[in-house]
């Protein structure tokens, strides 16, 4: 298992850098010229200005030195300087993804919850009203545009009833949480402040949701399908005929062999949302990575978007490997010798 | 012969969606029959002929549409909670896929000791010391305790399974099958196994089969199930020497001998077509569809079951008049 997980993490560099490859070669390919994204007419104007310009950050090189001049840097761990920012890619990713991952926990702990309750609910209640509203509700989270479910939630629950705070991660007043982690949640809870909890907590709890609905639906449809298909097998029949009541056949028998297939879905639910969700972090103001990913992408901040990319990738590859790692755990079948 | 377990006009109908529409389907339609004590009652039939659901609706896995099942003359047919419980420790099921009969989570030790954790026997340590000795009785050892199932052979898995179903001292197992997925050389095995502990627990079995040699071998008394009704019943010996019913003869006809000379024995009968639908059974005896000797009346009537001769049962109209 360990020489697995070592062996898993090797190819994971080598992926990397294949991935690092392929986003430096097709941002270069975009029918766009940085220096117009990033100068204004008038320095335009100036060739001075623009040759300092291209100079300073490489452009005027053939596109592979420049890609071996970043490959030299990324492998001493330097992701290079945004050209839109100022700042060190790596300083800026850490300053945007702890606002994604916050967000993305808590729309997976929605999704994860309600996606197993109501997929629990439906296969047990099959074809009965019950499992046609839960139906319903999961059809609807996997083809809802979430564009369109931010301003709806914003519009009913922030401007209608008041219920949430509206878009950012806290209120405009509030300071800034101690803590130095990014997680407001957590770091409000290290310092004790539990006002600021509150805050972060009720500005989390529309986008996560908006978020959670669709890796929900998933996880319900997913949940119900494994469900039925492992209660008609026999050993939950002998389970019955031992005698244990119905309940706990569903929870000590079914369940846990339904909820096998189940990680894999939340995993690549986790690894969509990881990513960041740019139509919801603009409506709500989250200052999380799918922001700086957009302005990145429009500024053809070349080294800031292969930064973002390199760290969606190894998400991906992350929670693969912990996604294969737990199956060996929780499923004796898949285990390594 | 004291009766262990009597079924009376047993009925079991699912309600099954095709193509939009609820159809009724008639899987069990009105068995009776009496499995006395410490006999193998052998249930032969063609697939979903309704054996199998027969069997579970002896032991409650359903509940009955219609009829009733007593158990030493206690009705158990709406049993419910304490009682329902209680009736589960005397009547146990072995299973016909030995790979999906075990869960693949769970160790072999805790496939054992679950049957007295779920009906409160004994302590943990007396619980382990129990599986391992069920281990013993059905020829595993113990270091098989400590496996998954997907480590196992499918018949060191029929045999967990057998062990499984023999923890709680029932007195009877229904036999779902229980060959008809292992290799031959492992079948003879496991029948050896189950008639040993027949004789030492003094077990009753229903034994659902349709491999016809088998239940020859290991059957006193033999039903034969033909959409969802006894069609015959008898002795084991009169049934495959004196087959009556049209579909006995047939499937008798069907079995292979070791001899195999030409000219040997009885006609082959070789009935044609399909079994019939059970969701839209053809009205009459349902088996005039296919009956080499049929008449009007088979068309028209349903015949009814009766004794031709002392313990041998048929539903025929030949034998009605």
């Amino acid at each position: 298992m360990l020489r697995y997980t070592v062996r898993r993490i090797a190819l994971m560099f080598v992926l990397l850098i294949g991935v690092s490859l392929m986003v430096f070669l097709i941002s270069n390919l975009v029918p766009s010229d940085p220096v117009a994204a990033n100068l204004s007419q008038t320095a335009m104007s100036d060739p001075q200005v623009v040759a300092v310009f291209k100079e300073k950050w490489g452009l005027d090189k053939p596109i592979l030195q420049q890609y071996w001049i970043y490959l030299q840097h990324l492998l001493k761990g330097d992701l290079g300087v945004s050209i839109r920012t100022g700042q060190p890619v790596a300083a800026d990713l850490m300053r945007y993804f702890p606002a994604t991952v916050e967000l993305s926990v808590f729309a997976m702990l929605i999704a994860i919850v309600f996606g197993i309750l109501f997929g629990v609910l439906s296969a047990v209640f099959r074809d009965k009203p019950l499992d046609q509203v839960v139906r319903g509700i999961s059809v609807s989270g996997v083809s809802i545009p979430s564009f369109w479910f931010s301003l709806l939630m914003l519009y009913v629950f922030f401007y209608k009833l008041g219920w949430f705070p509206g878009p950012g991660r806290l209120n405009a007043r509030a300071p800034t949480p101690v803590g130095g982690t990014g997680f407001y949640v957590l770091d409000s809870i290290l310092s004790g402040n539990f006002a600021l909890l509150s805050d972060a907590l009720s500005h989390l709890i529309l986008p996560a949701v908006v978020l959670g609905f669709f890796t929900m639906g998933l996880i319900t449809r997913q949940t119900r399908s494994n469900l039925l298909e492992v209660a008609s097998t026999d050993y939950i029949r002998a389970a019955r005929a031992k005698g244990m009541s119905e309940t706990r056949v569903i929870v000590r028998h079914a369940l846990g062999n339904a909820l096998i297939p189940v990680i894999t879905v939340a995993g690549m639910g986790f690894c969509n949302l990881l990513g960041g969700m740019v139509f919801v972090e603009k409506i709500f103001a989250w200052p999380g990575i799918g922001q700086y990913a957009y302005l990145s992408a429009t500024t053809l901040d070349f080294p800031a978007i292969c930064g973002v990319s390199l760290l969606v990738a190894a998400n991906y590859v992350v929670i693969n490997l912990l996604i294969d790692i737990l199956y060996g755990i929780i499923d004796p079948r898949t285990r390594y010798q | 012969m004291e009766a262990l377990v009597e079924a009376k006009q047993v009925k079991q109908h699912f309600t099954v969606k095709v193509k939009g529409r609820k159809l009724l389907l008639k899987a069990v339609d009105g068995v009776s029959l009496s499995i006395y004590k410490g006999e193998t009652f052998g249930l032969v039939g063609e697939s979903g002929c309704g054996k199998s659901t027969f069997g579970k609706a002896l032991l409650r896995l359903y509940a009955l549409t219609a009829g009733r099942v007593l158990f030493h003359s206690a009705d158990i047919s709406a049993l419910k909670g304490a009682a329902l419980k209680a009736f589960r420790r005397e009547a146990q099921m072995i299973f016909q896929d030995p790979s999906s009969c075990l869960n693949p989570r769970r160790r072999i030790e805790d496939i054992l000791t679950e049957p007295y954790a779920i009906h409160r026997r004994f302590t943990p340590v007396e619980q382990k010391r129990k599986a391992a000795e069920l281990c013993d009785m059905v020829g595993l050892s113990k270091t098989h305790l400590s496996r998954y199932p997907h480590e196992m052979s499918g018949g060191q898995k029929q045999r967990v399974g057998i062990a499984r179903a023999l923890a709680l001292n029932p007195q009877l197992i229904v036999c779902d099958e229980p060959l008809s997925a292992l290799d031959v050389s492992i079948q003879a095995q496991v029948i050896n196994l189950l008639e040993d502990l027949q004789r030492e627990f003094s077990l009753t079995y229903l034994f659902i089969s349709h491999n016809l040699c088998v239940v020859k071998h290991c059957c006193q008394r033999v039903g034969v199930m033909y959409l969802g009704r006894v069609v015959e019943l008898a002795q084991a010996d009169e049934l495959y020497e004196r087959p009556l019913h049209p579909y006995t003869r047939a499937l008798i006809s069907a079995i292979p001998s070791a001899e195999g000379r030409a000219g040997d024995g009885q006609r082959r009968e070789i009935l044609t077509g399909d079994v019939p639908s059970p969701l839209s059974p053809p009205p009459g005896c349902s088996f005039h569809t296919r009956c080499p000797a049929v008449t009007e009346i088979c068309r028209r009537e349903q015949p009814p079951f009766t004794e031709v001769s002392p313990a041998h049962f048929v539903g025929c109209h030949l034998y009605h008049s």
